[in-house]
């Protein structure tokens, strides 16, 4: 290129304040990142030991759809409509306005309840309120809440700002959006923790006739879910259902079912409190695999490692504006038209 | 003859004749021709077939065989009153024995069974009550020194046709049960041939005598399913048109005797209500002509699958019904439903006409760049050479 | 070449009433329209978003990529305040002009995308705030990086008003807001990177990664270059000006750089992690990524060498290829290849296209005001006149 002779002189000089400027920036931020880097590692979280939740058993479940229906009545929640008639209740998945929902695998002629091949077989829909929920850790405005006691996964629509990234960072789907609504909030399963005062838990497994859907401490249903895993399928088993941590037994006598040899949530993303037993696999039935590290912890990591008590951002500011304090000449604006320009270089 | 309107038979004289016969008011005599054909699921006019059949054919000779049984299905069949079921019995059919109704008894009875089947021979009707023992010989029912096994294929041997009254004659019934001691078992597995069965403990009234009127009116028996039972009466679950399958839809059950719920009147599946897999009209026609509400869900009480082989007898009354009318499944969303709005013609024309225009603007202002950039080198050259000169 | 002088800016000057503004001002219309219909209908009556793409174009294309594409200003800022090339000062204004707007209607277009946006303060409230979430980051640096940009630009329009003192004060602490305004910028284009973190397995291999951050960060900065070699040359073009070419061409080659370290930090990232082998499956995800990567290698066959840098068409090539190419790593995290579970599609609505062009519209509505009327472009000194097109 052609450069200018005036500009030959000022080359070196402004080689080595780029050199600097680089290297205060970078070593600004590599000190500040790894003074941050040790308090920033974020385990994934596990389940708070008395955290609540159900135990779901697809062998178990009939189909009845009374959760559906108990869970709308429960949360006030007006019905969906999927068929033209309009008639009933219908919704084909979660929404806003529904956050339970029994859905149905379909295999071939569907002779068979629970058979992978030629069977059919149900599988509910509702939040899963994991040990380190991803919508949790994405709401920017602490909407989405877990308790530290029960693990509830809550959310409150006054803080909401209705971003909807927990709808989008939920691997399971289930923060929805009300997207009919100029005042639309998210909805999603919150174990009915609104009950619980009056004496109520859970209406999904409150009024589940089988105990497919099954309430209770999640330490409780996670023994309760191996001790089924362990039993004979075939064999005659008693069934708890309702509140399996407290309430009047209302147990029956069963057929154990065939079962898949996994609880899911066990691990899955640190855990979930929402356990699940099925005879057919869990991908087939909608459930996606997830590790049991949560990305809720990565993305936390990554977030606290970079930004942790601002350390680094103000790092690279000081370092910035120091560098900036010298680079910045006010020449080319207040000085007048006639006078010679490129000052900056001088 | 075949009258097509029940209201031109009015005048008809025959059914005067048979109204005046069965003890009934002309109309109600048309009337309860009219449930009869109702009950069996006959189209409009058939009830004016049936009526004329009952008014004027040959009664047909039935022949009523009893074995291990309560006569508790005789007994339903007593309580029925349109109209009363002895003047049916008498009068619409010819009763030929039965070992309960019949006057006669002992040698004389047997006789009787003889004769009608001599002379009915093909043409009779052969109705068995109660379970047949088939261990050891079958010595362990015996009418006459005859056993269970031999009465049964001697008179179903001539017999027009054979219905199976009650869950016992049906598939075994209680006597059945676990261990089953005498080996009891039903009639058509005796006989090694399909019969029609109408199970129930005891079955409803109407659904046998529907059965019957339909073999007097066309000469054949009503439909039947795979295990012989008239589909007008036993092709739907209790479950399906139960009075609280509202409140099993909507998640409302009783969980014990006298609870809130069942005092309520809720679903009573989790007593152990047998109705989702149970077949039979129980909820529409009731329960043996007691009188209106009157069947076992309508008092509260459970239903226990009395006419389903397998449940009924079988399965503890508390234990949880496998609900089995999950078919058409057409109300279940799929694990994967479609979801959302793909592209219409309107937008995808935009983004394709918005990807033009930004293509498009690309091509020009590029184009204008590269021949301002070649006139400006031409330019540039030119001045190169003009400085070298002065600077040389 | 006479740019290497500071040429000092002035007002573009000229009608405000020409075809261009024309068309942008029915396209605002219609934008603001269909954002009356979304403010009292919901957003289900513009838009086709649903709960499995929630996110539609009014997310992703207006704030993720319109932010990003407005990286100009702080990387101009970047080079000619802390790396001292003060040689490119002249660009500075424009750039900033640029990412004045692209933040300042990113920032308006989030607000009716909000559903519940009347509680929009409570980014900015203590009390709500949850420092874990990659959005809370990201949208109180756009927030306060938007404020930072404007004052920033002050100066512009206190020069125009003629009120020095005020302008002076300002002056003595700009450097202050200039550090500010290179800092914000780095933290949230980084974070819209993170932002995909959380989702997990949801997005695609090739582009789920825990070194987010740093790729898009990368990526802002190129693009930044990326756009004011195409802001140039469509502003030269636009108003028939002399292109600085003489600033451009090395500007080019610093992107260049940024280029060839971004290219192996994402291929090494990909290898590493062992995600190659999903770039060589029949499917439109592969495709797309190398249409992605692709365009970045094309800007090394189109302006690589001096003498091809010295071409404004190749330039302006350049800038595109280069903006396709971030437009399209944004497109594919957040959208094309975010697999939000089986049975989801999403393909934006006609008022949400309208609503988007009209976005853009109104950002070369307001760089033509500006320009118009207040000093940005550096003065044309002697070889054209200022154009009044």
């Amino acid at each position: 290129m052609n450069t200018p002779v005036r500009k030959a002189r000022a080359v070196p000089d402004g080689r080595r304040r780029f050199l600097k400027g680089c290297l205060g920036t970078v070593g600004a931020a590599v000190a500040a990142a790894t003074a941050s880097d040790r308090a920033a590692a974020r385990e994934t979280y596990q389940r708070p030991a008395d955290a609540l939740g159900l135990l779901y058993d697809a062998t178990l479940c009939i189909g009845c759809k009374a959760c559906v229906a108990a869970c709308k009545r429960a949360n006030d929640n007006p019905p969906e409509f999927s068929t033209t008639d309009k008639l009933w209740d219908t919704p084909l998945d979660t929404s806003g306005y529904t956050f339970n929902i029994i859905k149905m695998y379909r295999s071939g002629t569907m002779a068979t309840k629970d058979d992978e091949e030629n069977g059919y077989a149900f599988m509910k829909t509702s939040c899963m309120h994991c040990a380190d929920p991803s919508c949790v850790s994405a709401c920017p405005v602490t909407a989405m809440t877990k308790d530290a006691t029960t693990g509830i996964v809550a959310y409150d629509p006054e803080a909401c700002v209705g971003c909807r990234y927990c709808v989008v960072a939920c691997p399971f789907g289930i923060p929805k959006y009300q997207y009919d609504s100029p005042t639309g909030q998210i909805g999603k399963c919150e174990l009915c923790r609104h009950r619980y005062k009056d004496g109520h838990y859970s209406a999904c497994a409150e009024v589940c006739p089988t105990g497919a859907t099954l309430y209770g401490r999640t330490s409780d249903l996670l023994v309760e879910a191996k001790r089924r895993l362990a039993l004979k399928p075939g064999s005659v088993t008693t069934y708890p259902r309702g509140n399996l941590s407290g309430g009047p037994d209302q147990s029956y006598e069963g057929k154990v079912g065939n079962y898949k040899q996994h609880v899911y949530g066990e691990t899955e993303y640190g855990g979930t409190q929402v356990l699940k037993l099925s005879a057919v696999d869990f991908e087939k039935v909608g459930m996606p695999y997830l590790p049991p590290k949560s990305s809720a912890s990565t993305s936390e990591t990554i977030q606290h490692t970079l930004y942790g008590g601002l350390l680094m951002p103000f790092a690279v500011l000081g370092a910035l504006t120091y560098v900036a304090k010298r680079n910045v000449h006010h020449e080319d604006d207040e000085a007048p038209p006639a006078e010679p320009p490129g000052r900056e270089e001088s | 003859m075949a009258n097509s309107s029940l209201l031109r038979l009015e005048g008809d004289s025959r059914i005067a004749v048979a109204s005046e016969r069965l003890g009934m008011r002309r109309r109600e005599f048309l009337q309860f021709c009219a449930t009869l054909a109702a009950s069996l699921g006959l189209p409009p006019g058939a009830d004016a077939a049936v009526a004329e059949a009952v008014a004027s054919k040959k009664r047909p000779s039935v022949i009523w065989l009893h074995f291990q049984e309560c006569t508790g299905c005789s007994e339903s069949m007593l309580r029925a009153e349109h109209p009363t079921l002895e003047k049916l019995i008498l009068d619409v059919i010819s009763l030929d024995y039965h070992e309960t109704l019949f006057a006669a008894a002992g040698h004389q009875a047997e006789q009787a069974r003889k004769k009608a089947m001599t002379e009915n021979k093909g043409g009779y009707v052969l109705v068995v009550e109660g379970a047949i023992p088939t261990r050891d010989g079958g010595i362990y029912c015996k009418v006459g020194g005859q056993t269970a096994i031999e009465l049964t294929r001697e008179c179903a041997a001539d017999a027009a046709a054979v219905i199976a009254i009650g869950s016992c004659a049906s598939w075994g019934g209680m006597p059945a049960t676990d261990p089953n001691p005498t080996g009891s078992s039903g009639v058509a597995a005796v006989l090694g041939k399909p019969v029609v069965t109408i199970p129930g403990c005891p079955p409803n009234p109407y659904n046998f005598l529907s059965t019957v009127v339909h073999f007097l009116a066309f000469g054949s028996l009503p439909p039947v399913d795979d295990l012989g039972r008239p589909k007008f009466a036993y092709s739907r679950l209790i479950h399906e048109s139960c009075e609280r399958r509202a409140h099993f839809d909507a998640g409302r059950f009783a969980v014990e005797f006298g609870d809130e719920g069942h005092r309520k009147g809720y679903c009573l599946y989790k007593l152990g209500c047998k109705g989702p897999e149970t077949y039979a009209n129980c909820p529409t026609i009731l329960f043996g002509d007691a009188g209106a509400g009157t069947w076992p869900i309508g008092c509260g009480c459970p239903c226990f699958g009395c006419s389903e082989q397998g449940v009924g007898f079988s399965k503890p009354l508390h234990m949880l019904a496998k609900v089995k009318n999950v078919e058409p499944p057409q109300q279940y969303p799929r694990i994967v439903e479609e979801k959302g709005m793909g592209a219409t013609l309107g937008s995808a024309a935009i983004l394709a006409a918005v990807a033009g225009a930004a293509a498009g603007g690309t091509a020009m202002v590029a184009r204008n760049l590269g021949l301002s950039h070649k006139a400006a080198e031409a330019e540039r050259a030119k001045a190169a050479s003009k400085r070298t000169e002065t600077e040389a | 070449m006479s740019a290497q002088q500071h040429a000092r800016p002035a007002p573009v000057g000229g009608s405000m009433f020409t075809a261009t503004t024309l068309v942008c001002g029915i396209l605002m219309a219609i934008t603001a329209t269909i954002i009356v219909v979304r403010l009292f209908f919901g957003l289900s009556s513009t838009t086709n978003v649903n709960d499995g793409y929630s996110w539609g174009i009014w997310v992703v294309v207006d704030v993720f990529i319109g932010s990003a594409l407005a990286c100009g200003g702080f990387c101009m800022a970047l080079l000619v305040y802390v790396f001292n090339k003060g040689k490119y000062h002249p660009l500075v204004r424009p750039a900033l002009l640029g990412s004045l707007f692209g933040y300042t209607f990113a920032g308006a277009a989030i607000t009716f995308d909000l559903g519940r946006w009347w509680n929009f303060w409570h980014i900015f409230w203590p009390g709500y705030f949850n420092v874990n979430s990659v959005m809370f980051e990201v949208a109180a640096c756009i927030t306060l990086y938007i404020i930072v940009m404007w004052i920033e630009f002050s100066p512009v329009f206190l020069e125009k008003l003629g009120l020095r003192d005020a302008r002076r004060k300002l002056e003595k602490s700009l450097f202050f807001f200039i550090a500010l305004g290179c800092v914000l910028p780095m933290m949230h284009q980084a974070s819209l990177g993170t932002m995909l973190v959380v989702m997990g397995d949801q997005v695609h291999p090739l582009w789920q990664t825990p070194i987010q951050p740093l790729i898009y960060l990368l990526s802002a900065i190129m693009l930044g270059y990326g756009v004011i070699l195409f802001e140039s040359c469509v502003a030269a073009s636009a108003y028939r000006r002399q292109i600085e070419l003489s600033l451009l061409n090395p500007m080019a080659k610093v992107m260049l750089g940024i280029i060839a370290l971004f290219l192996v930090v994402r291929f090494t990232d990909v290898a590493v992690r062992g995600a190659l082998p999903e770039a060589f499956r029949a499917s439109h995800i592969a495709l797309t990524f190398w249409v992605e990567n692709l365009c970045l290698v094309a800007t090394f066959l189109l302006i690589g060498t001096v003498e091809a840098r010295r071409n404004p068409a190749r330039l302006f090539l350049a800038g595109i290829t280069v903006m396709l190419s971030g437009i399209l790593l944004r497109l594919n995290g957040f959208l094309i290849a975010f697999d939000t579970g089986p049975g989801w599609s999403y393909f934006p609505s006609v008022p949400e296209l309208l609503v988007t062009i009209g976005i853009f519209a109104a950002e070369v509505f307001g760089y033509i005001y500006i320009t118009r009327r207040f000093p940005v472009l550096p003065r044309e000194e002697t070889h054209a006149q200022p154009a009044h097109s």
